[in-house]
């Protein structure tokens, strides 16, 4: 019998987060292979020889080896062990759906990644003083703009991609949701259909959407507890 | 008569000469649609509603259906047309590899050579200035420092990045690099590798390549004039 895919993840990261996710739900057989970001095992030697860039997700099938969350879906995909709903088969919506995931990075992700390293990540490593206010004014105004496209370009129904989740929904609100650790949530006033949208997904993802969050909601709520 | 695969494009953009040197070379009958993105023809209420409604290049309709992204274009291509097997290759998990690549190129070559161009061409011009010494040194680190990894992770003692053969990898990475180059950037200093795989594309790619490399550089010598509205945001989609 064949090997189970080795996948190395963080839950610290959104990507890996949201490959997580999506394998768990469509039943893809994978060995969980954690690498601790906060440790920085994705810097050592060991970890050089599985992805040579040295980042997570990452995947070892057999003796192949797959850098690059997009990627490594497209991969599992080819090799029918990833859900069709998720990534759909059908022309146009895999277009659709490789058109969000391209769209994204440089917008909601890029964004959110920014806020996210300089208000939490980089104090928190001490590695910058936390950001003036005025900072952190411009980084949510940058933030809320890709909200307004997203609300705007994206979200006609009830997913991104039509009526049904796919990996554009989980990848997309994993991105988002990072932005918990800096105590940020979307206004559902100012964007009620991305807030929906938000809940939608976890509805549609859950247990292990809150599995590979719980770091995310564990954290943010500490937090909420030091500043009372 | 007009072709049900429409191309809209603007040789400014590296996706979008690497797009249309693939439609050249794969034979794919299509109508050639130039944007002026100085002319701001891409922010139009025009461009939005009937073409693409992110307002950036390049973009694609296919029988009507609209999309963007360069390689979400370049999948459905490769999925619809009959692009040679060669620039996606299924055979040895070439197609993961290339994507792959393609997802590192965009968070990491894309991102330094469209901010050195911006710094050292794009902004100077829109603002009738010089370049700012500062940005242009900061953009020139960061693409020193990814032009290094690329040498380091893509290219080794083959030909091509995947092997014998050219692929949509080696296309979409010689077109990032042309974008510095273009206006002077010395991409292969104390980089051997690097200069003999760009020679092999180049001479690989063949006219194609060299037509739409020469009209990317006419822009750059002829953009004297026109209105200079929004190019910034869509130099690089």
């Amino acid at each position: 019998m064949s090997k189970a895919i080795k996948y190395y993840y963080d839950f610290l990261s959104q990507p890996s987060r949201a490959l997580w996710i999506a394998m768990k739900l469509g039943k893809t057989p994978f060995e969980d292979c954690p690498v601790a970001l906060r440790k920085q095992e994705q810097l050592t030697d060991e970890y050089r020889s599985i992805n040579r860039f040295q980042k997570v997700p990452a995947i070892v099938d057999g003796k192949f080896q797959l850098g690059e969350s997009v990627s490594i879906v497209r991969y599992l995909a080819d090799k029918g062990v990833f859900s069709e709903q998720l990534y759909p088969k059908t022309l146009e919506e895999r277009a659709r759906v490789d058109e969000f995931l391209e769209w994204q990075h440089f917008n909601v992700r890029l964004v959110c990644s920014l806020f996210f390293r300089q208000v939490w990540l980089l104090p928190a490593k001490g590695l910058a003083p936390a950001p003036k206010p005025e900072s952190v004014k411009k980084l949510i105004k940058d933030v809320e703009s890709n909200l307004g496209l997203l609300e705007r370009l994206w979200l006609e129904k009830d997913f991104l991609v039509g009526d049904k989740l796919t990996v554009a929904d989980i990848f997309g609100s994993s991105e988002i949701n990072q932005m918990k650790l800096c105590q940020y949530n979307v206004n559902e006033k100012q964007f009620p259909k991305v807030a929906k949208w938000m809940e939608r997904v976890r509805d549609a993802t859950n247990p292990y959407y809150d599995e590979a969050h719980s770091f995310v909601y564990k954290t943010s709520q500490q937090a909420v507890k030091a500043k009372n | 008569m007009s072709q049900p695969l429409k191309f809209y494009f603007d040789f400014l953009n590296q996706s979008s000469r690497a797009l249309y040197i693939l439609l050249e070379a794969s034979k794919i009958p299509f109508e050639a649609i130039p944007i002026s993105m100085l002319k701001g023809e891409h922010l139009t209420g025009e461009f939005r509603d009937n073409v693409n409604r992110f307002r950036k290049l390049p973009a694609i309709t296919d029988h009507g259906y609209q999309l963007s992204e360069n390689v979400a274009i370049f999948r459905h291509l490769a999925r619809e047309k009959l692009v040679p097997e060669h620039w996606y290759p299924r055979r040895h998990l070439g197609r993961s590899r290339i994507d792959e690549y393609l997802a590192w190129q965009q968070t990491n070559m894309g991102v330094a050579t469209t901010e050195y161009f911006q710094q050292k061409w794009l902004v100077p011009y829109l603002q009738k200035t010089r370049p700012a010494d500062n940005a242009v040194n900061l953009a020139s680190k960061q693409l020193e420092h990814t032009l290094n990894e690329f040498e380091q992770l893509f290219l080794n003692s083959r030909k091509f990045m995947m092997g014998d053969n050219i692929s949509y990898a080696d296309l979409s990475a010689i077109c990032e690099i042309d974008q510095p180059k273009s206006i002077g950037y010395n991409a292969f200093q104390n980089r051997n590798k690097l200069a003999r795989w760009y020679e092999t594309v180049r001479e690989e790619l063949g006219p194609h390549y060299k037509e739409v490399l020469g009209e990317f550089e006419a822009k750059l010598k002829g953009s004297g004039s026109g209105q200079q509205q929004g190019v910034a945001q869509a130099v690089k989609q």
